[in-house]
């Protein structure tokens, strides 16, 4: 336990660190109060007690968000210097990494954990299958897990919030359209491997309520690779 | 804890911001880097706190090698990077907090109290950080450098922007605390090298151009001392006279005044006190001598004319 006091105190600290800056806040308005109408507005003429119309949005929702969370990651610290003191704590680099990916996971877990709200009126109005709930929120949960990595990577490269932003948001959007049809029927052979490289495919396959070993590999290794080259690109400092 | 840098070398690119330089302090000894902008203060460093890595060169931290054990020697190392980088939004005792978990300290209360009160925090600490004055700040700053009690004390420009009693203050606070530890500071005030190190370098582009105690280095750059007089008697005469002083090496007539007072300023080589023979030349040759000021120089001349 006395080892990992560094490595949590890092976590609360990212995971705080949001609600400091006001993104929390800004954040889970967006989110719950956006996503929910676009919802309802669908619900009411559907009139079906399912959550695809809100699981076919989250993605987009995240393409915009996440990268506000990632975007402070590293570009915060460098513009005020505060990384020279953070890397300079006993603690490696690695740790520090991982730590301040987590920090912001947990609050995309959380932040999804509100909009648990939904599924449970769902099932008290209708029956609701919960089975593809279930996968499509560890999906979510992934999948913005992903686009965080991303970010943070990107984050690293910048001193500057803004263009950690919008290069974040246009790079998760090449992820993201990667796997949509109208790209796959066009890309022949490729196609495969774009299936393959796409976030939302992986998304998309949870949502249905299977959950596949390859989708949750697929995460879990775009992930690392981001956050490998998060390491990369901050112990570059040395060799610079 | 004794620190050892050897031969130590960095480049940028093609800049070379460090060439082969050796130093070491023990414990109990306060040293001060001095150089102008530029000179490779910061990047020493940064160098020691393991924020960069050396071209080449080796820094020793009692026995090990720091490129072996990056985290342990971190750990024996409280720094103050320049402009005393601190997360503006925290609270002083959230950051305290976060810094003594970070560094994984035990029984944390007691030793942020003990901090607070050396650095005089202890009525702020409710305070976001963003609202203190920059001397509070810098005492924040200083405080997480000497958190878990550190051997060894690296501080960039620790009083830069304070007013002069803050200075004093955080002044004494280092005095205080290298009795026991190992110091590094940097600094361009001069003043400072003398009131709180006990050594000083001198570094001017990457190069250690002089170290020593600031006596040591104002001996150094001895050889010369000028004397200020201002004699009454006919000019060509006193001129003649006083460079006739075997150890007078020449006289500068700097200013005359109407009722025959003239200002000189008499250079001579030290090899004994000149003061003496110009008095006595003076009484001899009928001369009045109605002032006398050896000038010697200052630790601002020596710097002046290392880092030319």
């Amino acid at each position: 336990m006395k080892a990992n006091r560094p490595i949590k105190a890092i976590i609360r600290k990212e995971f705080s660190g949001h609600f400091y800056s006001l993104t929390a806040y800004i954040f889970i308005v967006v989110f719950l109060v956006a996503i929910m109408f676009l919802f309802f507005d669908q619900f009411f003429l559907i009139k079906q007690t399912s959550m695809r119309v809100f699981f076919s949005l989250v993605p987009w929702f995240m393409m915009f968000l996440i990268p506000a969370l990632s975007m402070r990651i590293w570009s915060e610290e460098k513009k005020y210097g505060t990384d020279e003191s953070l890397l300079t704590l006993p603690i490696s680099d690695l740790q520090i990494v991982v730590a301040k990916f987590f920090g912001s996971f947990l609050f995309i877990g959380v932040l999804l954990l509100f909009s648990l709200t939904l599924p449970i009126t769902l099932s008290k109005i209708g029956d609701l299958d919960w089975g593809p709930v279930i996968g499509a929120y560890l999906g979510a949960w992934l999948l913005g897990g992903a686009y965080l990595s991303l970010g943070q990577y990107i984050s690293a490269l910048t001193k500057n919030m803004i263009v950690a932003y919008l290069v974040t948001i246009a790079a998760a959007f090449i992820f993201l359209i990667l796997g949509f049809p109208f790209v796959l029927q066009k890309t022949g052979e490729l196609s495969a491997v774009f299936y393959t490289l796409s976030t939302i495919t992986h998304f998309e396959n949870m949502s249905k309520g299977v959950i596949d070993l390859r989708d949750i590999v697929y995460y879990i290794s775009f992930i690392s690779i981001f956050l490998y080259l998060n390491l990369y690109s901050i112990t570059r400092r040395y060799w610079k | 804890m004794q620190i050892r840098v050897e031969n130590l070398s960095k480049k940028f690119g093609d800049a070379v911001v460090l060439d082969d330089l050796s130093f070491s302090v023990s414990s109990g000894e306060v040293i001060g880097f001095l150089g102008p902008n530029g000179a490779g203060k910061t990047t020493t460093m940064r160098i020691i706190t393991g924020f960069l890595a050396p071209s080449s060169g080796t820094i020793k931290i009692g026995d090990t090698e720091i490129k072996d054990d990056p985290l342990s020697a971190r750990k024996k190392i409280g720094y103050l990077p320049e402009n005393n980088p601190l997360y503006l939004d925290q609270r002083v005792y959230e950051y305290l907090g976060y810094i003594a978990d970070a560094k994984n300290i035990d029984n944390k209360t007691q030793e942020i109290k003990k901090v607070l009160e050396m650095c005089g925090l202890t009525e702020r600490i409710s305070q976001p950080i963003s609202e203190l004055s920059k001397g509070y700040k810098q005492r924040v700053g200083l405080a997480q450098a000497l958190l878990g009690n550190p051997e060894i004390l690296i501080l960039d420009e620790p009083t830069s922007g304070l007013d002069p009693n803050q200075i004093v203050e955080i002044r004494n606070l280092i005095k205080e605390v290298g009795r026991k530890k190992t110091i590094i500071l940097s600094t361009h005030i001069l003043g400072e090298v003398h009131s709180t190190c006990s050594k000083a370098l001198i570094i001017n582009r990457g190069k250690i151009v002089a170290s020593g105690t600031t006596d040591e280095l104002l001996a150094q750059a001895k050889g010369k001392t000028f004397i200020h007089t201002i004699i009454i008697g006919d000019k060509e005469h006193v001129q003649e006279k006083i460079k006739a002083i075997p150890s007078v090496e020449g006289i500068h007539e700097e200013t005359a005044k109407h009722n025959g007072e003239v200002a000189y300023l008499i250079e001579s080589n030290d090899t004994s006190d000149t003061r003496k023979e110009i008095f006595n030349t003076c009484v001899h040759s009928g001369f009045t001598l109605l002032e006398m000021e050896r000038k010697q120089k200052s630790l601002e001349d020596v710097f002046a004319e290392l880092t030319k």
